[in-house]
């Protein structure tokens, strides 16, 4: 802004006054995203080790093998991976770890980089995260069939600690997807008024609860759908044996 | 208590200096408190605005050491013992003199949303819930920390085609109410650039009124336009219903 003693400042990335540390954030968050994306890139290109007993990875399911070499996890993880791409929540976390646009309030950004937002390709397609939430339901109703099989074992019903692991995965996942913006937008906050919508006020309250929340459960879910496959990768390659509750 | 520290950004919109003052701080104190020392001992002509030192009009924002805050709800006890502070105007907007921005373009940019229009024969009934929910966005104070911080506007300098977080929070009220009749929806798509926000919170961190500005008011709003312009289902839905 012309008129402005910011103009009369050092500009440029990381050009502030402030005097905490606001680099730690966009660190620790580019540090987890880049964690799991490496993580689950090599897990989903290893094709090995993804189920035992009962339990599936829940990077490979649903499991949809057509052979050729080609690894069942890089058929089903566009669905997860684009809903969280364009996710409300991670794109702040990205667009400020990764595009440092900005990588903390009001600190500089780099000079002459040509700003859109989310107003021209690609990050106008941003626009369709509710057609990814929907892929997303069916995802989780698919792993909540997944930790209803983990209490099926060869020998009878039973429970392992795998069984409470992926029942906490499918907890936990559900708890973000149903947290989501577009979610609580489409059950009762497009309406003006709840006057003739009880039902669907409910609804939008529950959403909203979650989706204050929506960081929390986002980081969680994405830590434990890890947890989960290193859980079952860990068991089926025999680096640790799984424990029976019953 | 020990003296403090201020460095205090004085100067016009052409000039900038910096000037330092020792104060002798008392308990309690906000940072208004000590610019009001500095006023009343050391520089009378120090150009601050305020008004109720209550954070309630809006008036004494400013940015303290970086950040974008009221200096009247600042408190001295919140920094560390020794750290000097330093005060600027909020650099988003041009200076006047001293402590003192011109705002005004936020106030231009609110003669161009349509007020609130309801319809000829309403009721006027509303319903508590809906109220609860437009509620949160009628705190705003106004002090434009929003905007101030907003990197569209203060990195970008996108002002002729970004209406800022404020004139969200301001349309999300009205776009919400129950009782309003008019849409909004092609000036948040055009005139008033929502595309451009990249839903990073900075709006939020420094909202005084702690207002939810991103996860109330502008990503509803943002899904609103999916509705209007994104989601061919939604369309279809609306030729096939008529609604
Ligand atoms: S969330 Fe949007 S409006 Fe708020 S500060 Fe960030 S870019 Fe600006
Ligand atoms: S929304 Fe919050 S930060 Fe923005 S002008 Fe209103 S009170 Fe100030
Ligand atoms: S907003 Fe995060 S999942 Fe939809
Ligand atoms: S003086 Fe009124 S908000 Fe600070």
């Amino acid at each position: 802004m012309a008129n402005s003693p910011r103009t009369m400042e050092k500009s440029g990335f990381g050009a502030t006054q402030r005097t905490d540390a606001w680099w730690l954030q966009p660190v620790a968050t580019a540090a987890g995203l880049g964690a799991f994306v490496v993580y689950s890139t090599l897990r989903a290109f290893e094709n090995n080790f993804y189920t035992v007993g009962p339990y599936l990875s829940p990077f490979y399911s649903p499991l949809i093998d057509i052979g050729m070499g080609i690894s069942p996890a890089l058929l089903i993880l566009w669905a997860p991976a684009g809903f969280r791409t364009t996710c409300y929540y991670y794109r702040k976390a990205y667009y400020r770890a990764f595009f440092r646009d900005p990588a903390a309030c009001a600190v500089g950004e780099s000079n002459e980089h040509k700003y859109c937002g989310e107003t021209k390709f690609p990050f106008i397609l941003q626009n369709l995260h509710r057609f990814m939430f929907y892929v997303a339901v069916i995802f989780i109703f698919i792993l909540w069939h997944d930790a209803y099989k983990a209490f099926f074992f060869e020998d009878g019903v039973g429970m392992g600690v795998g069984t409470i692991v992926m029942i906490l995965n499918a907890t936990f996942l559900s708890g973000y997807t149903f947290g989501c913006h577009s979610f609580r937008h489409l059950i009762g906050g497009k309406r003006d008024t709840f006057q003739d919508g009880n039902a669907s006020h409910g609804c939008w309250m529950g959403a909203s609860k979650l989706n204050a929340k929506h960081m929390n459960w986002a980081w969680l879910s994405l830590f434990w759908v890890g947890f989960t496959d290193f859980y079952v990768r860990s068991v089926a390659s025999g680096l640790f044996s799984d424990f029976r509750i019953f | 208590m020990p003296d403090v520290t201020f460095r205090i950004s004085t100067g016009s919109a052409e000039q900038n200096e910096e000037k330092t003052y020792r104060v002798p701080v008392a308990e309690g104190w906000v940072v208004l408190d000590a610019v009001h020392y500095i006023q009343a001992h050391e520089a009378p002509d120090l150009a601050v605005r305020w008004n109720c030192k209550a954070a309630k009009c809006g008036s004494c924002s400013a940015e303290v050491n970086g950040k974008p805050k009221l200096m009247c709800k600042t408190r001295l006890d919140d920094f560390a013992d020794g750290e000097e502070i330093v005060v600027y105007p909020l650099k988003t907007f041009p200076r006047i003199k001293d402590l003192v921005t011109d705002v005004s373009w936020n106030y231009e940019v609110a003669k161009k949303i349509k007020p609130f229009t309801p319809a000829k024969d309403t009721k006027w009934s509303m319903d508590q819930r809906d109220m609860d929910r437009v509620q949160e966005f009628r705190k705003c104070i106004e002090c434009f920390l929003c905007q101030d911080v907003c990197h569209v506007l203060r990195n970008h300098d996108k002002k002729p085609e970004f209406a800022g977080p404020r004139s969200f929070v301001r349309i999300a009220n009205l776009e919400m109410h129950p009782l309003d009749t008019a849409s909004r929806l092609d000036f948040l798509k055009n005139e008033g650039g929502l595309g451009y926000c990249n839903i990073t919170k900075c709006c939020t961190e420094v909202c005084p009124e702690d207002i939810h500005i991103t996860d109330n008011a502008i990503i509803p709003l943002k899904e609103r336009l999916v509705d209007e312009y994104y989601d061919p289902i939604a369309k279809l839905f609306k030729v096939f219903s008529g609604k």
